[in-house]
């Protein structure tokens, strides 16, 4: 248990600290997604008032989009504490496993993308269990810009499509 | 390059083709410097019911699209002779044409058709070639497709690629999980098209073998990326061996035996050969970088690809003896999904330079030169015809997704008649038995 928290909070520090890197190094003009991140699927964190701690009730009100800068596989700080809370109700109930479908823009080509669209999968699944998930109660899967989850071509959509998907296939 | 517009005009066809009536339009939108003008004559016909294609206007197009030649409106034609002793070469030196293509179909039973096609120089005054071809009523495209090889090859000295095919990708407008993914199979210019697969999950990446008789491709239909190959003649599939993680990009060897492609099992997206016979995969690539996209040297002997281990995505190869990787592309911050002309020489790619602007450029491996083919945003998936002539890539016109080609030089442009859906990912055929 030890060791595991002590993992935990070496693998925070780095996602904070390449975060935290990436945004001082100039995002490429779609740092404006930020503001509007609330996608309609999803509530944000702080709204979990009334249901218990680490309840299957409270899982159902997490975040379950997260979204990503372009070209990016960053995690945004904003959404760990969502994803902990996740990491925490996998650790808590062993039989529970998720999937997590990664998703990039409509731009740069196909193959590209769905290795890009993998290392965001793959730096959500990191969270995860660092904080504390089996590696076996998760599978990840990249879609690349297959599936978009809005159509167009302008940043609008493109900022809600560049996503990983956390979805529960048992709890 | 190329801003200028000497020349747009739109030729509008109209084939009334039983199965499949569509309508095409061929848009030239660039400056075209000395196309060979070329009169193909509409061909008699001595049969009793009208035949379901125009073999002569199939004919005409066709050279018009390879951006050799520029044919004759035969609005505009003086006369129409469909045997020698009605040429007068009169007519077309007036008209400014330097070739002339006359031909006369008879009906050889109740479904075939004899067609005997000649060539004239106009200038010289001299016949060129007399040929002729059966085909089926229902197929008489196969004779057209024919008979534009022939015209081509004897003219240009360059061996025609009208008998080739296409496959592409279809996706139904709409998001999320409401899509329907088609894989399809056309002649080379987007017509009789006929679907080959389709899913729910996504489809991509078809590859031909480079005898044409197989395909290679990725389908999510198991939920997970998967590569399948697929015997062309008795539509048989076989899954290769999958693993967790990506399973992509999948690239024929010339010699059919191989088979590229990208594996993340060990964490991170890396190239493999998988050896079709001995079932052998070999691991290529060993970079914490994205490498995928491979692609083959036409001599076997080298592996293309894409990876972002300078930084941003550019194209690689790597030599197979020494596994030795050097650096192929320089201009633009991003470089991606090459492909080879047959002879080795030329590299179309997916390229980003200064405008910011996804478009398909072409690289001269010898010089270095680079020339951008293409002028919308987001062009990708850039597939070469087996004699390069032609390259075929993916587009967007009013948001939605199409298909367009451009000629290797630039000078021809057109889009392809678009079918149902967002269209993706053209793969051009090799040449064909």
């Amino acid at each position: 248990m030890r060791s595991v928290h002590f993992t935990k909070a070496l693998a925070l520090a780095a996602v904070m600290a390449i975060a935290a890197g990436c945004s001082s190094s100039g995002s490429k003009g779609d740092s404006g997604a930020l503001t509007d991140t609330v996608g309609a699927s999803s509530i944000g964190a702080g709204s979990t008032g009334g249901v218990t701690p680490g309840s299957w009730e409270e899982v159902q009100q997490l975040r379950n989009v997260f979204l990503f800068e372009f070209d990016r596989a960053v995690v945004r700080p904003e959404f760990l504490p969502d994803l902990e809370k996740h990491a925490r109700f996998l650790a808590n109930n062993p039989s529970a496993r998720v999937r997590l479908d990664g998703h990039t823009d409509e731009r740069g080509t196909r193959e590209y993308n769905m290795a890009l669209g993998e290392r965001r999968a793959q730096a959500v699944e990191r969270v995860l269990m660092v904080n504390g998930a089996n590696s076996g109660q998760i599978e990840s899967v990249s879609y690349g810009e297959e599936r978009p989850a809005v159509v167009g071509n302008h940043e609008g959509a493109w900022s809600q499509n560049r996503r990983v998907e956390l979805r529960y296939l048992s709890r | 390059m190329n801003k200028l517009k000497c020349l747009v005009f739109a030729v509008v066809m109209l084939f009334s083709a039983g199965l499949m009536a569509q309508q095409l339009v061929v848009e030239v939108t660039q400056g075209v410097d000395s196309p060979v003008p070329v009169a193909v004559v509409p061909f008699g016909w001595s049969g009793d019911s009208a035949l379901t294609e125009d073999v002569a206007a199939i004919v005409s197009q066709n050279l018009a699209r390879s951006g050799f030649f520029r044919s004759m409106n035969r609005q505009n034609m003086l006369s129409f002779p469909n045997q020698e002793d009605q040429v007068f070469f009169r007519d077309w030196r007036m008209v400014n044409q330097d070739y002339l293509v006359i031909g006369s179909m008879q009906p050889l039973s109740a479904d075939e058709v004899r067609v005997t096609f000649e060539l004239y120089d106009v200038l010289k005054e001299q016949k060129m070639l007399t040929r002729e071809v059966s085909a089926g009523r229902n197929n008489l495209r196969d004779a057209a497709h024919f008979i534009s090889d022939v015209i081509f090859e004897e003219i240009t000295g360059i061996k025609g690629a009208f008998s080739t095919r296409i496959v592409y990708v279809t996706a139904d407008r709409g998001q999320g999980t409401n899509q329907r993914f088609r894989l399809h199979m056309a002649d080379w210019d987007g017509e009789r098209a006929r679907t080959i697969l389709e899913s729910n999950e996504p489809i991509l990446s078809p590859a031909w073998s480079f005898d044409g008789s197989k395909l290679a491709y990725v389908s999510f239909e198991t939920s997970r990326p998967v590569v399948y190959i697929q015997h062309l003649a008795t539509g048989q599939r076989e899954q290769i061996q999958s693993f967790p993680g990506l399973n992509g990009a999948p690239a024929w060897s010339p010699d059919g035996n191989r088979l590229a492609v990208v594996l993340s099992k060990d964490g991170n997206p890396e190239i493999y050969v998988l050896d079709l016979r001995s079932r052998d995969l070999q691991r290529m690539t060993q970079n914490s970088a994205i490498d995928t996209e491979p692609f083959w040297a036409p001599d076997g002997r080298s592996l293309f690809f894409t990876s972002d281990r300078g930084g941003s995505p550019q194209i690689y190869r790597m030599d197979l003896a020494s596994r030795a990787v050097e650096r192929v592309t320089f201009e633009g911050s991003y470089n991606a999904r090459g492909r080879l002309t047959q002879d080795g020489r030329f590299l179309t790619m997916v390229h980003r330079g200064s405008s910011r602007r996804f478009q398909i450029a072409v690289q001269d491996l010898k010089s270095g030169r680079v020339d951008i083919l293409t002028n919308s945003d987001y062009d990708e998936s850039p597939s070469i015809a087996p004699n390069g002539s032609i390259v075929m890539y993916a587009t967007q016109e009013a948001g939605r997704g199409i298909l367009a080609a451009v000629s290797l030089d630039g000078r021809i442009r057109f889009n392809m008649p678009v079918p149902q859906g967002d269209v993706r990912e053209p793969a051009w055929s090799p040449f064909l038995k």
